[in-house]
Parts: C-alpha cells; structure tokens; sequence
C-alpha cells in the first residue's frame, strides 16, 4: 500500500523539532525559500576546528519543511564541514522515512540552507573582515 | 482527547438518523428503479420519495425539476457543459466568478478548448461578486453564467437575487453552486430566481455519492453522461438508490431544523471570531456579516496553513486550509488570491466550519489549541517579529 500522509518520523520531527532558534554572531548563515513560495529556511552554524559544534534553524513553512529543517541539523551537528557539504536533499528524506513525492522538492530545501550556511563560513574564513550576518538574497 | 470535528466543509458524517433511514436501502433495495416488477418498482418508489424530499429543500416547481447525479462535480458539470453545448447556437461564451469551486473552473477551462471564451468575474476583498463587471461581462453570446451561492473556503454569501435580476435583465440562464449553502440558509430556487441549481447530499449530512442538480422547468441540456436515459435522458447509470434516499432524508431533516440550527451555530461561530481575532494579527478571510452560519475563516501572518492543520490534528481538532502546501497543485487557494490577499498571506489560512455535533462547550479546548499553535509555529517561524510572540 502506498504511504498515506507524511511518516511517523516526519511528525516527530514536526512536534518536537531539534535546534531550534538563532545563533549571536553565527560563523556561517544560511537562507533558502521565500515566504511567497510559502517555505523559508534561516540556518545558522557555530564553527570550531571545522567541526559544526552548533547548530540553529527557524522555518517558515509546511509539516515537511519544519522535519526537513530539524533533521537536517541532527545530522550536520558534530560533522566536520567538509562532511556535512555531502549531505543531501535525499538523505534527510530518507532519515525522515521518506516524504510525500511532492514534497521532495518544494519542502526539502533544508539541505540547501545547510550547504548555504557552510559556504558563509567557508567565505568568511577566506576574508576574515566580513562578520556579522550576510544578509543575501534568498535562493529558490 | 475527545475529537473535535471542524471539517464539515471537506466532508461531513452522515447523520446517524439519515443512516438508520437509508440502510434499508443498502440491505435489501437491490431492485433496478428502471425495472417493471415489484423489485424495481419499489425502488422507484424511494427514489421520488427522495426527489420529493430535495425539491421541497430548495422550493422548486416541481419533482421532475431534481436530476439526481453522483455528487455536486458532477452536477456542476452537468450544468456547465449541458448548457453550453445545447445552447452552442446562441454563442459560445461562459461567465463565471473568480471564487467558484474548480468543478465549475474546469469544464469552463475545457470550453476554452474548443473555442468558447471564459470571462470571471472578479469579487472584492470580502468575496462579493462585482455586479458592474458582471452586467458588463454578459452578451447576447452568454449560455451559462454561473455564481455560486456562498463560498466554502471564505463563508460569503453571495446576492444571489441581485445577480439573478441582472442575468435575467439580458434574457440570460443562471446556474448556481449551492453546495456549501444548501442546507445551512434557505434556498427558493424561485423567489431567488435561479435557473440551475447543483446540490450535495454529503453537505447536508447525507451519505456520499449522491448529488443533484435543479432544471428549471423549460431549460434544455445536453447530457454529460449517455447510456439508458435514465434520470430523463439527462443523466445515464442505475440510480444509486441508498444514496440517494439518504440524501432526500437528509435534505428533509436540513429543511426541518435550519431555523433553530443556525441560531445556534451562529453563536458558536461568532464566539470563535471573537476570541480567535484577540490574537496579534489575525485576520477574518471573507465577509464580517453576509456569511455562512457555521462559517469562520481567519488568517495569520509568518505561519503557514498546513502546518496548522497539523499540530491542531495533534489536539485531536480537524481544520482545514487554503495553504499551497496542502493542495495537489501546490498552488494557494484560488478564491484567496481572488479576493486580493498576496501569496504568503494566503499561505497562513485557517478554516473552522462547525457542525451538528458541536457544542459551545468545546470553544475554550478549540481556543487553546489555535493560540498554542499560533505561539509554537511562530516561535519556529523567521518571519515573526518578537513582540508578536
């Protein structure tokens, strides 16, 4: 039988989502989706050694776009950058037990604002001036 | 926790009385009302009981007036299609509001195809149809305009006697959706001056797969469905007699107690905005006063609908919403875009359509569950300002 509605996981994750909030001063931010598309994603990651120690996400959006957003961050966290860059739009539907197949796309940008918030820090580390939070213009 | 049902206007339970009276019908009404024998004949004879019993909701001429179908799509189908097509030789343009439902869109969408021009007709900020487009909208050309009665997604009801004298003024035929009207306000298909009228057995507490539309004595269609003839050639297929029979009683029973019903809801739902519109931006979708009596629609600002239908689902409180997010098409609702709200605020609709089973008693655990899960989703939510939360 096909899969009704979202996974057992996915609501988990819906009701009790990890990390959520904001960094001070985060060493990477990232910001995908726009609020007329009806999902947006703020990740925010602490950097140490290369190490993402910490990790905070707010989202604005559907069940899926909140569990993406939370599962996302467990996986990310403790991961060095590099590994965490790896991290797809695929895995963190399949940690989640799968997702509806129109949400695959449209609701799973969380890897997205992951890999953006990596890629602020990784700039932020070649030019060391830049701090503070990149204010950029949202993807997707 | 106890469920608390707030869905009516997706589908509602038929009503244990209506189900007690139709499944005889289920059990032993096996006869085809096309047959001569006693079988077949009894069968007929419950479905012009039923025919009775719809035409009398709505005040029509007569029984011959109710063509029964499987559902208000169909009826809407029947309506659009049936007179467009037979009337072919007077023109080939359709009218319709911006805030119908897509089974009245569609077929006109389909229309298109094949050469018929499609003008909507836009409505206002609380949803009420512009009357000056719609006079202007309206030629000789017209075969079917269509306006439904009031409004699922927003409430508002329409001025369905205003409408009816402009497209009457032009010689024209009115058909109207009454699907989430039917049953909740009064209907006189003539004193209202309506000309097609598409009806629901499931919105009026009856059992799904019925549905029938009103033809107003001397107006031809063209059937959608061929094949026995029967339902006077209008509409083919062996009746389905349980359906059928509980929509007619559940039509007689909506007939019967609407006057006490609607006062009581209506406190219910005025109650619920009330307390509903005390939380910081809240908006009322649809009109403040011309609305639905069991109606209540709101929006909010930095959260999305479907996720409040969900964590509502968590209290065990069934909602619904207009959120792209939640529909197939992954687009916003049509009628929200339709009376002006911008795409990320039609995102944040919340609808709450009250029912027979529910009591004013319920309205402090309702209440409760909306403002917790405006606070939690805006908590998550980038959007949110801080002293919103």
């Amino acid at each position: 039988m096909a899969q009704v509605g979202y996974s057992k996981k996915v609501m988990e994750h819906f009701m009790n989502p990890r990390n959520v909030g904001t960094i001070e001063n985060p060493d990477g931010y990232g910001k995908v989706g726009n609020p007329v598309c009806g999902d947006l994603m703020e990740m925010y990651i602490r950097v140490r050694d290369d190490v993402i120690t910490d990790i905070k996400f707010q989202t604005f959006g559907c069940g899926s776009a909140i569990a993406t957003s939370s599962m996302v961050t467990q996986l990310a966290k403790g991961k060095r950058t590099d590994e965490a860059m790896k991290i797809t739009r695929g895995d963190v539907a399949s940690e989640l037990d799968g997702l509806p197949p129109q949400k695959m796309h449209c609701s799973n940008l969380a890897a997205d604002a992951l890999h953006e918030a990596i890629k602020d820090y990784m700039s932020k580390k070649q030019s060391p001036k830049k701090t503070g939070i990149k204010r950029g213009k949202a993807a997707g | 926790m106890e469920r608390i049902y707030l869905d009516g206007v997706s589908s509602k339970p038929i009503d244990p009385r209506v189900l007690a009276f139709a499944k005889q019908f289920l059990e032993q009404g096996y006869g085809n009302p096309s047959s001569l024998h006693s079988v077949g004949l009894a069968a007929k004879g419950v479905l012009e009981e039923a025919r009775t019993k719809v035409a009398e909701l709505i005040n029509a001429e007569n029984d011959r007036t109710i063509i029964f179908t499987s559902g208000a799509t169909e009826a809407n189908n029947l309506a659009i299609r049936g007179t467009a097509l037979r009337n072919v030789g007077r023109g080939k343009e359709v009218v319709a509001s911006a805030i119908e439902h897509m089974s009245v869109l569609n077929p006109m969408k389909e229309l298109q195809k094949n050469g018929f021009s499609l003008h909507v007709i836009p409505v206002d900020s609380r949803g009420i149809v512009d009357l000056m487009k719609l006079d202007e909208a309206l030629t000789k050309k017209t075969t079917v305009t269509s306006i439904m009665y009031a409004n699922s997604e927003i409430g508002t009801i329409e001025p369905i006697k205003e409408i009816s004298a402009i497209v009457h003024d032009k010689g024209l035929y009115l058909h109207v959706d009454a699907t989430a009207a039917a049953g909740h306000i009064p209907i006189d298909v003539k004193a209202d001056g309506i000309d097609l009228l598409t009806l629901s057995s499931n919105d009026l507490y009856g059992p799904q797969g019925a549905g029938a539309l009103y033809v107003k004595p001397g107006i031809k269609l063209q059937p959608v469905l061929l094949g026995g003839g029967q339902e006077r050639g209008l509409r083919s297929g062996t009746e389905n007699i349980f359906a059928i029979a509980g929509m007619g009683e559940a039509a007689r029973i909506a007939k019967d107690e609407m006057p006490q019903e609607n006062e009581r809801l209506k406190g219910m739902r005025d109650k619920l905005a009330e307390e509903i519109l005390t939380i910081e931006e809240s908006y009322l979708t649809g009109h403040p006063t011309q609305r639905l009596p069991h109606h209540a629609s709101f929006r909010f600002n930095y959260i999305e609908g479907e996720s409040i239908l969900l964590n509502m689902d968590m209290y065990n409180i069934q909602v619904s919403t207009g959120s792209a997010c939640s529909s197939k098409t992954l687009e916003p609702s049509h009628v929200l875009l339709a009376i002006g709200l911008k795409r990320e605020e039609a995102h944040g609709s919340m609808v709450l359509t009250l029912g027979r089973s529910n009591k004013m008693e319920e309205i402090p655990t309702i209440m409760k569950a909306v403002k917790e899960t405006v606070e939690r989703l805006r908590k998550l939510s980038p959007l949110s300002k801080k002293e919103v939360i």
